[in-house]
């Protein structure tokens, strides 16, 4: 009898820097899972952000660059567009993206780059130590909004996924989560298919995760999944977004 | 090659390709929109990419992913967008990727003009970005020295893994002048697969590579500093360029000046030379490496009582003239950053003031 869970050949052996409890785990092996059953580790560029996935690269054994804060879709687009023959990924965080990336990833959306971001939504900065994100929910505390959110100070949690889709280029954007065992299977499935359509040289694929931060949430592993599910959930409503089909 | 008449931009922009490269990712900016123009109609005759970029910031680190690859690959632009790729070209120092950027300087601070300056030597000799890196900076005088310079960077850029600039201005990239491509500049690409992000199935260890410029530990950052420091040296002892003009004199007068501004200068001297007046001029190529020995050399040669440093600038590489002459002579300044040029007469009037 063959073996019936093992490693992804392409994820390092070896700890991670990640708090307990955090998502970035789960969504690394599903990313890891997809570069492997589709053959792509030897010419895989994976492109890291800043934040609390800047040191991805220790956990992925395929080549890496790494980006400065919010720059990673400009540089995969430097990537892919002198080595299309490459697979180009970005793996970036909501601060990084959606704040000071807000331009890069428009912008790569747009001109439908043929590479694919992984975008890790949990609605607060990491790295930094909690600090208000653009997707921070109305009312929810950070050390830089420390009585909540205040939206007619900052504005409502921008939704990167929609706004990504309301774009006319064709792509792939959907939004799923890492809160339970069936949206992990849903994630992988679309994290897979978002590296297909690039190997297909189809379009621009981009997958939201909604993910947790128990260390900066103030919650227990197990609290930040349940208030994710009650809280994020509602909001970031989960699903396909856009297909280029 | 017979010579043919093209503007500097162009110019810059066919030489890019003569030296083989094939990528360019650029921003409109004036005054040197001109090579875009060109490179969007030549390089797909070239089977090379041209991707114009959402801004400067964007475009900088486009040439980064590009360059972390092992592709050769340029952009050009002036000086308030070299201001916002001056981040992405401290991250490419830091991380090691031969890459080449073009400035085609205009008058500032801030918006300034459009007109020929040289305001940008701090940026581009000082660290335009933050931290402890260096660019190589060459610096034409014309269209054909643009164009060798062009085609030289991507080799010196190869030779140190990191980004070398072209400090140009913006008469250099707007004039016409009769140029050659020399065939003997064109350097083959080397094998980047010791670094290089290229995919690992192209190399024969299989190993991955990666293109950062995080060290977290002090003792590693501090030794990645001290392994760039070992580059920058290394262009100081084997890659400083500079012109000697009228050197073999006994000059009264040692002019430093470099680009566009030396030009007038060399008339200057032309002139007084007519009249009995000996004056000599410095030139720097290379603004980093700087010709720190070729300087205080010509300086101290018992003729020369005084050294006058002649820039399109309120005064900037007069203060590495001040360094390199180390109080030997009294170090003057003449500069003007407005947009005009200085013309020949004002030059000789000024050399006069001082002898």
């Amino acid at each position: 009898m063959g073996k019936a869970f093992s490693k992804p050949t392409v994820l390092n052996d070896t700890m991670t820097h990640y708090c307990p409890g955090c998502t970035h785990g789960i969504v690394h092996r599903l990313v890891a899972e997809a570069i492997d059953e589709l053959g792509l580790q030897e010419r895989t560029v994976g492109v890291a952000p800043v934040g609390c996935a800047v040191l991805a690269y220790n956990y992925f054994d395929c080549d890496f660059q790494e980006a400065a804060h919010g720059r990673a879709p400009a540089m995969a687009t430097g990537i892919k567009r002198v080595r299309p023959d490459l697979i180009v990924f970005t793996y970036q965080g909501d601060g990084d993206l959606a704040s000071i990336g807000m331009g890069e990833i428009i912008h790569a959306a747009n001109r439908g780059e043929k590479f694919t971001t992984i975008f890790i939504n949990n609605a607060i900065y990491g790295m930094t130590g909690g600090q208000m994100a653009p997707t921070t929910l109305p009312g929810q505390r950070a050390t830089t909004a420390p009585m909540g959110r205040d939206t007619d100070a900052t504005g409502m949690p921008i939704k990167m996924s929609n706004l990504l889709g309301g774009l006319v280029t064709p792509a792939y954007v959907t939004r799923q989560a890492v809160l339970k065992p069936q949206q992990i299977n849903k994630t992988k499935k679309a994290i897979k298919q978002a590296f297909q359509y690039q190997v297909e040289n189809k379009c621009f694929s981009f997958v939201e995760v909604i993910s947790t931060c128990p260390t900066n949430w103030g919650l227990t592993p197990v609290d930040s999944l349940k208030w994710a599910e009650e809280n994020l959930l509602p909001y970031y409503e989960l699903g396909d977004i856009k297909t280029p089909e | 090659m017979a010579k043919v008449l093209m503007k500097g931009n162009e110019a810059i922009g066919e030489a890019a390709i003569r030296a083989g490269c094939k990528n360019y990712f650029a921003y409109p900016i004036t005054p040197q929109s001109e090579v875009a123009e060109y490179l969007v109609k030549r390089l797909p005759e070239e089977g090379g990419v041209f991707l114009q970029g959402e801004s400067e910031v964007a475009v900088g680190y486009m040439i980064f992913g590009a360059a972390g690859t092992g592709e050769r690959v340029m952009t050009t632009s002036s000086s308030p967008g070299i201001s916002l790729m001056s981040e992405a070209i401290s991250y490419i120092a830091a991380a090691q990727c031969p890459c080449v950027f073009v400035n085609i300087v205009r008058c500032g601070p801030g918006l300034g003009g459009i007109l020929p300056a040289q305001g940008d030597y701090f940026q581009a000799t000082k660290g335009g970005g933050h931290g402890d890196y260096r660019l190589l900076v060459l610096a034409p005088d014309g269209v054909q020295e643009a164009v060798e310079m062009t085609m030289q960077a991507f080799t010196l850029a190869e030779k140190y893994r990191g980004p070398v600039m072209i400090l140009g201005d913006g008469l250099i990239g707007q004039m016409m002048e009769p140029v050659e491509f020399p065939e003997d500049l064109a350097t083959e690409p080397i094998n980047n697969d010791d670094w290089a992000t290229n995919g690992m199935s192209t190399r024969k260890s299989k190993k991955r590579n990666l293109v950062k410029s995080l060290f977290l530990d002090p003792t590693d950052l501090n030794n990645h500093n001290l392994a760039l420091k070992a580059k920058y040296d290394q262009m100081g002892r084997e890659d400083i360029q500079f012109e000697a003009y009228n050197t073999d004199t006994d000059y009264q007068v040692l002019i430093t000046s470099y680009g566009t501004m030396s030009r007038v200068c060399r008339t200057a001297i032309d002139s007084l030379k007519e009249e009995g007046i000996e004056v000599a001029m410095l030139r720097p190529k290379t603004l980093f490496p700087f010709p720190e020995a070729a300087i205080y050399d010509a300086a101290t040669k018992d003729s020369c009582k005084t050294v006058i440093s002649i820039e399109l600038s309120m005064g900037q590489m007069v203060e590495d003239v001040e360094r390199c002459v180390k109080g030997q002579r009294p170090v003057e300044f003449y500069g003007e950053c407005g947009g005009d040029i200085p013309s020949p007469e004002k030059i000789i009037d000024i050399i006069k003031g001082i002898i």
